[in-house]
């Protein structure tokens, strides 16, 4: 690439600043050029897209204003001061998602492997502290294979620089990752500490440490996709919020995400004009709950039957699936959106679902996301695996999320809200603003044949008599009554007007304004 | 007339009852099982009585519950609907014991003609043509495959009790006979009870063609033309019609006059159907007689004018048919299409659950001088449950000629929105599509000729692809200029299964837009809104009804059976995404892991069945609460690794497939 830089500019015939100009054209080309065409071929063979391609494809055509393209690295060990090329590895700069703003930086895994130097590293950070002055969501391409070793602990410097940074920017702007290649070592931190992390499937992997260090370690024998590809951190260890089948369909479904965010805490949402009326009635709902209390419905068509227009867009869609979290919009306005979902362990709460839960809330809460809550939940998920796993603290991290939120809150009681669960489940007691229920919700300690179990012990011998105690447990507690009567719930609603009542609560809640006392941050039970 | 009529039945065919009941000015009763408790029939009818558990045979079909229903409510009539007991003589018998009119043909008719080979041998006795076959009881495999030589291969060997399809089977030589007659009676025993089996000739390449009579208490029979109903599946209808494109005057005369010496000869009144198979060379040949109304009954109502509800109400009542042979007149022509809860992708797959969306077209008279009639037994968020038929509704459509009507059906299924279950609209839009139903080119073999491999949607052809890259142009522009970056003009290209169709999309100026497909541009017009889910869109000058969602970041259009994804992108992005690797179907695990800690309750399947893609596999109850496990995918059970009752951790084995 020097080389070719040097031999540039023909000398004699032209200006001083013709020459630069030329020089300027030279880097620019090699800058753009990246890895070079061998490179960028195997890229594409691997079915991933070039960091400049991934750009073209995440922001809107021609929007994208690139910082830093000469940017070098200034190593030397290894025979590193031959090997350089415009822009070191990364490409950063800003851009716009339909028409707003965004912050940038797409590493080029055909350059060095998309290594991280202390250049690269300043470029990323460059770029951070833009988007946290100006106030606009920050979106990183990761595609690296992790530090370069060539720089040592330079190298290892720019990633604490870049991970203090992505920890200021939590809450002030959102910050989205998405994982289109490797991503490994250290490296995992910086989406880790961002708010959305997307991967490709079959292309993306993230782990500490490699296949090959495990097998040396533990021997145990594992492949990268086994080891931290998109399902494992999408259903198991809730790393990654959703994956994609390619690198467009993710970069597309990230543009479709920032348009349901604020671009920053001191924003609100953008709106999205709609025709959807905010009024229509949906008798379809009036029959979502089934006669049988054992039996699931789908928690996901009442989201979809509420939003407008039916846009849900879910995020950890295929982790902890008994509660759906995501955002919807509600008249054009944003909402979050946190359910317990029946079809699935009878939408109980458990450790995964409750930090699932909890991290949503918190990230709505942060940037003034209003939150709906719909409840049906039979209780906590009982056993040793559970307790064991920590479920008192974690259940305490949705617990706390809700009772520290500030924002509008509006909670709907569908069915069964038991016990602790009910306890956890934004009611009015942690700070909801609107709680209703429909006709069907029971409020409870418990069920009826747990509580009869109780209640009644002496009697456990009759089935007649406990039969009966049934059927006082569930008149006196299967209803939304009590509650009501206590003003815990504003209102019983119909289901088919549920749309137009939550719309109009959250209306009702614009003006709301919270000053919690004064603390340096809390100690959230993390 | 009567004062109260509890209609033995459930579903659309209980509604279409106490339509004609109500206009009747007589009082209905509707009975529903624990199933039912909801239905559309129970909140139709005046009253409604429980008549038992969600199982047929303790509810729908119990004689003593209905009996029961008949006498706490002081009905003085029962019509049967079809089904159930409407062919049950012992249900007549016991009704008229009752002192209760059974609103149907004298007992003596339906026990003839309820079994096979007794009405087989009436029809040959009253003049009327049968298939050349062996009537008489049928010892072993050995005697059937004697016999079915002495008739020439091939044979159909058939259960006597049967219907639908079941203890039937189609023998061309004699090992298959040998085998035939033993499965045969096998599954007549376990289905009906009723081992009995005959053997006749199998016509090859039939069509089935039957015809309508209506008689009255004062000896008088009339017949209502044809219907033709060879668009069948596995014996079971799925498209009708009357009249037929393949009867003319003579034959319906010809057909007519045997149907109605059928029906005289067992002294027949109220509405029957006299069944036909027809040949090639338009031989006709009897094959069985329905003494009660038929499903696809709308279709001569809509030709003829006639409501045969009513008719069989007042023929019941003792009234003279109000009309002559010469005054019944076929007008225009009627298509009936069932929609069912099948899934056509998965093997027509019986799928149960709620109707998240049933928005059927609206009915009666339509623009073009066509009429839309949707009969049907169930609303929007309403359930199909395991326990009945699978029938959702049926659609008909009626217009002077046939084109015309079958033109009107292609976009009455078009503007029918059903979601929540798998259902067979898209194989129905398929076959309206097609030359050779266009044509009138109808065998019972169709679907089994048309669609060799199975329904796997329909292929949109060049044309088609424009209109819908045209309405996905249209689609994402309304959405994107919501945005904030506003445009007037786009460069987009459309991409569609394996196509990529690059267009510039301007606004014309009258709220439409102009789509240049480099060379020719076509305009689009529509009132289509983001979210809207069904919208007729006018591509350069002609509507479609086109139904749209978004899917991801692109929209999934449905239009004529056709169900694709359209992407709209920039030409860069549309340029890269070609650079995307093409995924085959995930590898779905060959596991199945119980999902959560719980009971097993029940393992459905065992080592070395065969199944479907959605086939229940087991239930597992946690935390009090059922939960289905259903297969991902087609496959065989290797072993099954949990037993009922078993408690069951999360992640543990309950079967293997191979």
């Amino acid at each position: 690439m020097n080389k070719a830089l040097s031999q540039a500019a023909p000398s004699g015939e032209r200006t001083r600043t013709e020459t630069v100009i030329d020089q300027i054209a030279a880097r620019r080309a090699a800058a753009t050029a990246g890895g070079g065409e061998l490179r960028i071929a195997a890229q594409h063979a691997k079915g991933k897209l070039t960091a400049r391609e991934r750009l073209d494809v995440l922001l809107d055509e021609g929007s994208f204003e690139e910082f830093d393209a000469f940017v070098t690295h200034r190593a030397t060990d290894y025979g590193m001061a031959a090997n350089k090329t415009p822009g070191d590895g990364v490409v950063t700069g800003w851009g716009t998602v339909g028409g707003r703003q965004v912050y940038v930086y797409s590493q080029d895994f055909t350059v060095l492997g998309g290594s991280l130097s202390e250049t690269h590293a300043r470029k990323i950070c460059k770029v951070i502290d833009m988007a946290v002055k100006v106030g606009a969501p920050l979106i990183g391409l990761y595609d690296s294979g992790g530090a370069r070793i060539q720089e040592g602990v330079d190298s290892l410097a720019g990633f604490a620089e870049v991970f203090r940074r992505n920890a200021e920017a939590s809450g002030v702007i959102p910050q989205i990752s998405v994982i289109m290649g490797p991503c490994a070592g250290g490296a995992v931190y910086s989406p880790a500490l961002t708010d959305f992390v997307f991967m490709v499937r079959d292309t993306s992997y993230m782990f500490l440490t490699g296949p090959d260090v495990v097998k040396t370690v533990i021997n145990e024998t594992v492949t990268a996709e086994e080891l931290g590809g998109a399902k494992v951190h999408t259903e198991k260890s809730s790393v990654a919020d959703g994956a994609f089948d390619n690198d467009i369909e993710a970069l597309e479904g990230v543009r479709r995400l920032v348009e349901f965010l604020p671009s920053s805490n001191r924003k609100p949402a953008p709106e999205r004009p709609t025709e959807d009326d905010p009024k229509r009635i949906e008798h379809r709902l009036d029959s979502l709950i089934p006669d049988s209390p054992a039996k699931p419905y789908d928690m996901r068509e009442l989201v979809e039957t509420l939003a407008d227009e039916g846009d849900f867009f879910e995020i950890q869609a295929a982790f902890a699936k008994n509660i759906l979290t995501g955002f919807v919009r509600l008249e054009g306005r944003t909402v979050g959106v946190v359910a317990n979902q029946p079809m699935v362990l009878a939408g109980c709460l458990d450790s995964d679902a409750s930090r699932k839960a909890a991290r949503f809330v918190r990230f709505c809460d942060a940037y003034d996301i209003p939150i709906l809550t719909l409840v049906d939940v039979p209780g906590f998920l009982p056993g040793t695996a559970q307790e064991h796993d920590g479920v008192i603290k974690h259940g305490a991290k949705l617990l706390y999320a809700y009772s520290e939120a500030t924002v509008p809150m509006v909670t709907l009681i569908t069915r069964k809200a038991y016990g602790g669960a009910y306890c956890v489940m934004a009611p009015k007691h942690l700070g909801a603003d609107v709680n209703y229920a429909w006709p069907t919700a029971e409020i409870a300690v418990m069920g009826a044949k747990g509580a009869v179990e109780i209640l009644h012990r002496s009697e456990l011998g009759d089935p007649d008599q406990i039969a009966m105690r049934t059927l006082e447990y569930e008149d006196r507690f299967a209803n939304p009554f009590i509650a009501a009567e206590r003003g815990f719930i504003d209102e019983v609603i119909a289901p088919h007007d549920s749309r137009r009542r939550i719309t109009r609560a959250f209306a009702a809640l614009r003006g709301k304004r919270s000053q919690p006392p004064w603390k340096k941050h809390d100690t959230m039970p993390l | 007339m009567f004062k109260k009529i509890l209609i033995a039945n459930r579903g659309e065919i209980a509604c279409r009852v106490i339509r004609t009941a109500k206009r009747l000015g007589i009082a209905t009763v509707a009975v529903y099982s624990d199933a039912d408790r909801q239905a559309l029939h129970v909140r139709e009818a005046d009253e409604a009585v429980r008549i038992g558990p969600a199982a047929s045979a303790q509810s729908y079909l119990s004689i003593p519950a209905i009996l029961e229903a008949i006498r706490q409510t002081g009905s003085d009539a029962v019509h049967p609907g079809y089904g159930f007991l409407s062919e049950n003589a012992e249900f007549a018998r016991m009704l008229e014991r009752e002192g209760v009119t059974f609103i149907g043909p004298p007992v003596r008719a339906v026990e003839a003609m309820g079994d096979k080979i007794t009405s087989k041998k009436l029809a040959a006795e009253a003049g009327v043509t049968t298939v050349p076959g062996y009537m008489g009881l049928i010892e072993s495999p050995e005697e059937a495959a004697r016999i079915a030589g002495g008739i020439g291969y091939p044979v159909m060997i058939k259960a006597s009790a049967g219907g639908g399809g079941k203890g039937m089977r189609v023998a061309w030589s004699e090992a298959e006979a040998l085998e035939g007659f033993t499965s045969s009676r096998n599954e007549a025993r376990t289905a009906f009870g009723d081992e009995r089996i005959f053997i006749e000739k199998f016509v090859v390449n039939p069509r089935h063609i039957e015809i309508q009579v209506l008689g009255d208490k004062h000896g008088t029979v009339l017949h209502l033309g044809e219907r033709e109903c060879s668009v069948q599946r596995r014996n079971q209808k799925v498209i009708e019609e009357s009249p037929s494109p393949f009867v003319d005057a003579a034959l319906r005369d010809a057909m007519g006059a045997q149907a109605v010496a059928l029906a005289q000869s067992v002294g027949y009144h109220s509405a029957g159907t006299v069944e036909f198979i027809v040949d090639a060379e338009r031989n006709f040949y009897f094959l069985e007689m329905n003494t009660r109304l038929q499903v696809e009954h709308p279709v001569t109502e809509l030709v003829t004018g006639l409501d045969l509800v009513e008719e069989m109400i007042r023929a019941a009542a003792g009234e003279r048919l109000r009309f002559a042979q010469a005054d019944v007149r076929m007008n225009g022509w009627a298509i009936e299409s069932r929609v069912y809860a099948e899934d056509p992708y998965r093997s027509f797959m019986p799928s149960v659950g709620r109707l998240t969306r049933y928005r059927p077209p609206s009915p009666g008279p339509q623009p073009g001088g066509s009429v839309l009639r949707n009969d049907t037994g169930v609303f929007e968020g309403g359930e199909i449950s395991i326990y009945y038929d699978p029938m959702i509704a049926k659609l008909c459509a009626w217009a002077p000629d046939r084109p015309a009507a079958v033109e009107a059906m292609a976009r009455a299924l078009d503007g029918f929105e059903l979601e929540g279950i798998g259902h067979n609209l898209p194989l129905l839009s398929a076959i309206m599509g097609q030359a050779r139903f266009r044509e009138g080119r109808l065998t019972t073999g169709y679907i089994a000729e048309e669609f060799p491999d199975g329904f796997t949607g329909v292929a949109p052809s060049a044309e088609d692809s424009c209109v819908l890259a045209t309405v996905a142009a249209l689609v994402a522009m309304r959405s994107e200029e919501r945005g904030a970056a506003k445009a007037t003009a786009w460069e987009r290209v459309v991409q569609m299964g394996e196509g990529s169709w690059p267009v510039s999309i301007t606004q014309d100026g009258e709220g439409g837009l102009s789509v240049d497909f480099g060379g020719w541009a076509v305009g689009i017009a529509s009132d289509w809104r983001p979210g809207q889910s069904l919208a007729a869109f006018r591509v350069g000058g002609v509507e479609s009804l086109v139904k749209t969602a978004a899917s991801g970041s692109g929209w999934r259009l449905r239009w004529k059976g056709i169900d694709l994804v359209a992407r709209v992108r920039s030409p860069r992005v549309a340029e890269l995404a070609g650079l995307m690797p093409k995924k085959l179907p995930a590898d779905t695990s060959k596991l199945l892991l119980c999902p959560m800690p719980g009971v097993l309750v029940e393992v459905t399947v065992q080592a070395g069945d065969a199944v479907e893609a959605g086939q229940t596999l087991a239930t597992v109850e946690a935390m009090k609460m059922e939960n289905v496990l259903r297969a991902e995918r087609q496959g065989r059970v290797k072993r099954v690794a949990a037993k009922a009752g078993d408690s069951l951790a999360l992640d543990q084995l309950i079967l293997e497939f191979e």
